[in-house]
């Protein structure tokens, strides 16, 4: 077998447990044996190999990148820059108030606070290694859309009357920046720290992750899911968009959950729907924004998402 | 005496960096005053975005991450 994960997964579950490849309960197993091989391998190298070249942007210098330019820039450095900054959904109470304290307008905010949590470079890598180049660049292409434009739409109802007051009082300080340190052991030491600290955080939404993926590959019957989530099914997409709101999980969390519904003929657009709005839309990080924003503007911003995710889901169904 | 500050809005990192810095004081033999920082607006206030951040004797050292122990070790010695 060319892939020693999926050999790994097939001599601990056929093997050693001696269940057969043709039991759910084996090819959960398999599934569930082979993932968490793949994927925490794949973590631990790609988290490193940023490391080494200090390749994660800081808040603070996403904020010095994009502001005081024109509102094209701004955005375009927004979203970009969200894609490869690795969300820590504690730190978007500071990020926004920051953004908001540089003058940065808010349309081009909620482009970074859409782009940050979906799409990041580590998620990047994974989607190539399990989902296949073609749905990697899928899934980013059709993340940044929805971060470009769902910003845009934003702006356009005015969301500084949502802003809570206290916002626009902050002062910040000026901090002085910190030189890292570029020798090599400092590098290392570096890429080792943010391998744990990075682990430490998603381990259990990749886990939960896996696992909803196994139990889906080992359990659902390939005829129901052609059945209801295949092809033509308009109705999925939707239904995926309202049960990934309340459902959160870390962007590296869903993919094993993507590849097990891939695997098992369930629509493209339906599984990338899918995808965003469990990464995206989640109720802790509203409820953390809501610190800074009133309601009205959350329950925009949710509206916003979740008729884009649709229009995505729909549009890679058409075209898939 | 040594007045370090930790920012964060009380999450769980900011706990942590607390703890290793009042550790590193503690194996040191060195006594620090250590006062943890949840005010966002004193937070911004620093210039710190990306919590958890340390502050010592007014200067930032330190932000977006628990520090190594090494790192602590020098704060505290300074």
């Amino acid at each position: 077998m060319s892939d020693p994960f999926a050999w790994l997964g097939d001599v601990i579950a056929y093997s050693l447990f001696g269940l057969s490849p043709d039991s759910a309960t084996g090819s959960a197993l398999q599934f569930f044996v082979m993932d968490v091989a793949k994927i925490f391998a794949l973590l631990v190298i790609v988290i490193y190999l940023m490391g080494l070249l200090r390749a994660m942007v800081s808040p603070e210098r996403v904020r010095e990148f994009v502001r005081g330019r024109p509102d094209w820039q701004a955005r375009g450095m927004a979203v970009g820059l969200g894609a490869v900054t690795p969300f820590c959904s504690c730190s978007s109470v500071p990020l926004f108030i920051g953004f908001v304290e540089a003058g940065i307008p808010l349309g081009v905010t909620f482009s970074f606070l859409i782009a940050s949590p979906m799409i990041n470079e580590v998620a990047a890598v994974l989607l190539i290694g399990i989902l296949g180049w073609k749905l990697a660049l899928l899934y980013i292409a059709a993340g940044l859309v929805v971060a470009w434009f769902g910003g845009i739409i934003m702006q356009r109802f005015k969301p500084e009357r949502w802003v809570e007051d206290y916002v626009w009082k902050i002062q910040m300080g000026q901090a002085a920046a910190q030189r890292p340190d570029t020798s090599l052991r400092g590098r290392h030491r570096f890429a080792v720290a943010e391998v744990k600290e990075i682990l430490r955080r998603i381990w259990k939404w990749v886990f939960i992750g896996i696992g909803t993926g196994a139990l889906f590959h080992g359990f659902v019957p390939t005829q129901w899911v052609v059945d209801n989530l295949g092809d033509g099914q308009w109705l999925a997409v939707p239904g995926a968009v309202l049960v990934g709101i309340p459902l959160y999980s870390n962007a590296t969390g869903v993919i094993p959950v993507a590849e097990a519904m891939l695997g098992k003929g369930v629509a493209v657009g339906t599984v990338l729907a899918l995808m965003m709005s469990i990464a995206a839309l989640s109720v802790p990080e509203m409820l953390i924004l809501r610190k800074v924003i009133r309601w009205q503007a959350l329950a925009l911003f949710a509206g916003v998402l979740g008729v884009s995710f649709v229009l995505v889901g729909w549009t890679f169904n058409l075209i898939a | 005496m040594k007045r370090i500050k930790v920012l964060g809005s009380g999450c769980r990192n900011c706990e942590i960096t607390a703890k290793v810095i009042s550790q590193a004081a503690a194996e040191a033999g060195i006594e620090i005053e250590l006062e943890k920082v949840t005010d966002i607006a004193e937070i911004m206030g620093y210039g710190v975005m990306s919590t958890p951040g340390v502050v010592v004797d007014g200067v930032v050292v330190h932000s977006g991450g628990v520090p190594g122990p090494e790192l602590a070790r020098a704060w505290v010695q300074g």
